[in-house]
């Protein structure tokens, strides 16, 4: 929003999807009796919480974040997230995959395509269940992947959190309806109409900071299947001829650190991050590792849970 | 950067999904990993092309299928724009999917095989473009590679299409004929020399400069209350905000305002957003809003100019497309989310079954099936705030909630 007298009318694309995501956030605060908003350390949920401060200021957030932490996070994003959330009054729930796989509910994958993303779903829907959460809100766009296309801004999740999308809600026009029985859930996703390239510049406008790995930096890296993996951390799997050097590169997107590759990258700034968004000929998920495991590997994860 | 929604309709095998991928294609929107992506499953399915639906169709079963079961959201952009493109369904019982998607859209795109002509499809089509009051139509004559880029052709589909535009009711449509082919990519995103005969601009032309204040519907200011902002702290110990969206034209700090349903005269004292102040409010934005005076207000009250009242009524008349398996019954019971407001109503009557292909209407009908589309009055247990759809795209629109299973089971426009 322009500091003017006068507000501009909706020209910028980035002015009305924030205004969007204000009304949906609202929304959530307004229909549900305990949300929650998921909260990874990424730059899609930072820029969620900056939509949440402002929907409800000068008021606190009505809501929590949660955290499902897979214990292979980058050490910079566990170190931004505990900051932000002191910094700003929010109350921070942490879940642990950890504790899932202690407790038998779900087996660690081996190899050298292991990971802990998909685990992430069982610890979510327990935590769903511990908290009494009817609605999760989260930082997922449409323009991530095509099964996320077809997701609704509102989804209903039965309880065993299962996303039917042969039989979504039709939503129309601005209206939600987030009547759901007890024990359902609804997903809410503020940013839906969001791209990546829109992201970065809402961030660039805003002064968002955000983790220091999404900005370039030296790495000892090694290559596998054309990617970069990062060497620092043994979470990420590496075979012995698989050999260790150093580049100058950066995260586009911050998952779990075992399925989440990085960039070559001189972008130091959010400047150049959002110039180099806008020239690249990769998409965003083409990083990571997860969804290339088959044709519908993000809707095989919706199905069951997945955020 | 505007951006501009836009909704596709057309039959299966029209080739929605392969006018989507041509434009990603040619305006460079698909990154490489997705064309390989596609090239490679293209190729292992034995295909002679490249088949851009893979893109599109982001459901197994969509995929299994060859068919488009719900919306998908495409985004792309150019140096002039940002777009949001529904890939709504074609198949007849997914009309539902299709009203859904093409609900916030500012302008479609109606697909008609050249082989084929205007099929009933294409009237329900474009009905329901009428119904949704969509300004600007673009009739995209679609496989021209397939009827020899024939002029004859074109013209005969033109002037069928013609006939059919005189039954609307809305004519303040302005509707764009434009030959393609999006599999061989002729009139897409570029004129191509195969149909020197067509004078007209490429689709995406056409698109860019389309002026988004010409094809949206205004409507006069509405504020329905969302969310009541009660800080509570020492520093805002009486701050009482009331947040929403504005609908319609502006809202100005000093404006003489009345707040419904209990009519209660104010005037704005200020105008947040976040944490700065502003004159204005433009349309679409999701302020906050103080009073000068210390009045109740709730959550689906709704804040108006004086001098601009909305029809404040127990009961209204609109035209429904029913979404759900279960019927629709006269004397039913159902959930009105008119706005952020939610009300309960009685079907009082079915007035008519109004048939979507242009055939007219039918009186008599006590119930509704999944995608029937009728003139209904229902009765509510208490009044809303309303406007015409024709003056009031989100005023005069609603859907309807069963009580029993939740489920949105209807979109609504008042007549």
């Amino acid at each position: 929003m322009d500091k003017q007298n006068t507000m501009k009318k909706d020209t910028s694309n980035i002015n009305s999807l924030e205004n969007e995501a204000i009304y949906i956030m609202r929304e959530v605060a307004a229909q549900f009796e305990k949300p929650v908003l998921l909260f990874s350390g990424g730059k899609d949920s930072i820029t969620l919480v900056r939509l949440a401060v402002k929907a409800f200021y000068p008021a606190k957030v009505p809501f929590p974040l949660m955290h499902i932490d897979t214990g292979h996070n980058f050490p910079e994003t566990i170190e931004f997230r505990d900051r932000l959330c002191k910094e700003l009054g929010l109350e921070l729930i942490v879940r642990n995959v950890q504790d899932s796989i202690d407790e038998g509910k779900v087996k660690e994958e081996s190899g050298r395509y292991a990971s802990r993303n998909i685990l992430q779903t069982t610890t979510l829907l327990d935590a769903i269940e511990e908290f009494k959460f009817d609605a999760c809100i989260g930082g997922a766009r449409r323009d991530e992947e095509k099964a996320r296309a077809k997701e609704r801004i509102f989804s209903v999740r039965d309880d065993f959190g299962q996303w039917d999308e042969k039989n979504q809600r039709p939503e129309l026009f601005d209206m939600l309806n987030g009547d759901i029985e007890h024990g359902q859930n609804v997903r809410v996703f503020p940013i839906s109409n969001w791209t990546e390239l829109d992201v970065w510049s809402y961030i660039e406008k805003e002064n968002i900071e955000i983790p220091s790995i999404y900005f370039a930096h030296k790495r000892k890296v090694f290559l596998r299947d054309g990617m970069i993996w990062s060497a620092e951390d043994e979470v990420v799997y590496r075979d012995d001829h698989e050999e260790v050097i150093e580049e100058m590169v950066r995260f586009r997107t911050v998952g779990d650190m075992s399925c989440t590759a990085a960039v070559l990258s001189e972008a130091s700034t959010i400047t150049k991050v959002v110039e180099e968004i806008r020239d690249s000929s990769i998409s965003e998920r083409g990083a990571r590792i997860d969804d290339k495991r088959s044709e519908a590997a993000m809707e095989k994860r919706k199905q069951q849970g997945y955020f | 950067m505007e951006v501009l929604k836009i909704a596709t309709a057309g039959s299966v095998d029209d080739g929605k999904s392969t006018l989507i991928g041509r434009i990603l294609y040619d305006t460079k929107s698909l990154t490489t990993d997705k064309l390989e992506a596609i090239e490679k499953t293209s190729k292992q399915r034995g295909y002679d092309y490249l088949d851009f639906s893979l893109a599109t169709d982001g459901l197994v079963a969509e995929r299994e299928q060859g068919i488009t079961i719900d919306v998908a959201h495409i985004y792309f952009s150019t140096k002039k724009k940002s777009y949001i493109i529904a890939d709504t369904p074609g198949h007849v019982e997914y009309t539902r999917n299709m009203v859904t998607g093409a609900s916030t859209s500012q302008a479609s795109i109606i697909l008609i095989d050249a082989r084929k002509g205007v099929i009933e499809q294409t009237n329900r089509h474009f009905f329901i473009n009428n119904l949704l009051r969509i300004k600007d139509v673009v009739v995209a004559i679609n496989k021209m590679d397939l009827v020899d880029y024939s002029e004859e052709i074109y013209n005969k589909i033109k002037a069928d299409f013609t006939e059919l535009m005189s039954k609307r009711d809305y004519q303040d449509q302005k509707i764009t004929f434009i030959p393609v082919s999006a599999l061989k990519g002729d009139n897409v995103v570029n004129k191509t020399d195969k149909m020197p005969w067509y004078k007209g601009e490429a689709l995406l032309e056409h698109l860019e400069q389309l002026d988004k204040a010409d094809i949206f519907n205004v409507g006069t200011p509405r504020f329905p209350v969302q969310y009541v902002i009660r800080p509570k702290t020492e520093e805002f110990h009486d701050f009482r905000g009331y947040a929403g969206k504005v609908y319609g034209g502006n809202l100005s700090v000093g404006d003489d305002i009345v707040v419904l349903p209990s009519q209660t005269k104010s005037k704005i004292k200020d105008i947040y957003f976040y944490d700065e102040k502003y004159e204005t409010a433009s349309r679409r934005s999701s302020v906050t809003i103080t009073l000068e005076n210390d009045i109740n207000v709730s959550r689906g009250d709704m804040i108006v100019k004086a001098d601009d009242l909305p029809t404040i009524e127990k009961q209204f008349t609109a035209n429904v497309c029913w979404m759900d398996a279960t019927n629709l019954t006269a004397g039913g019971k159902y959930i009105v989310q008119h706005g952020v407001n939610k009300v309960l109503a009685k079907v009082d009557k079915i007035n008519h079954k109004i048939h979507p292909d242009y055939s007219g209407i039918e009186e008599g009908a006590t119930s509704l099936g999944v995608n029937d589309i009728a003139s209904v009055t229902f009765k509510l247990n208490k009044p809303i705030f309303y406007d015409q759809f024709k003056n009031h795209r989100t005023n005069g629109s609603f859907i309807l909630i069963d009580p029993q299973s939740n489920n949105t089971v209807a979109a609504g426009f008042i007549q």
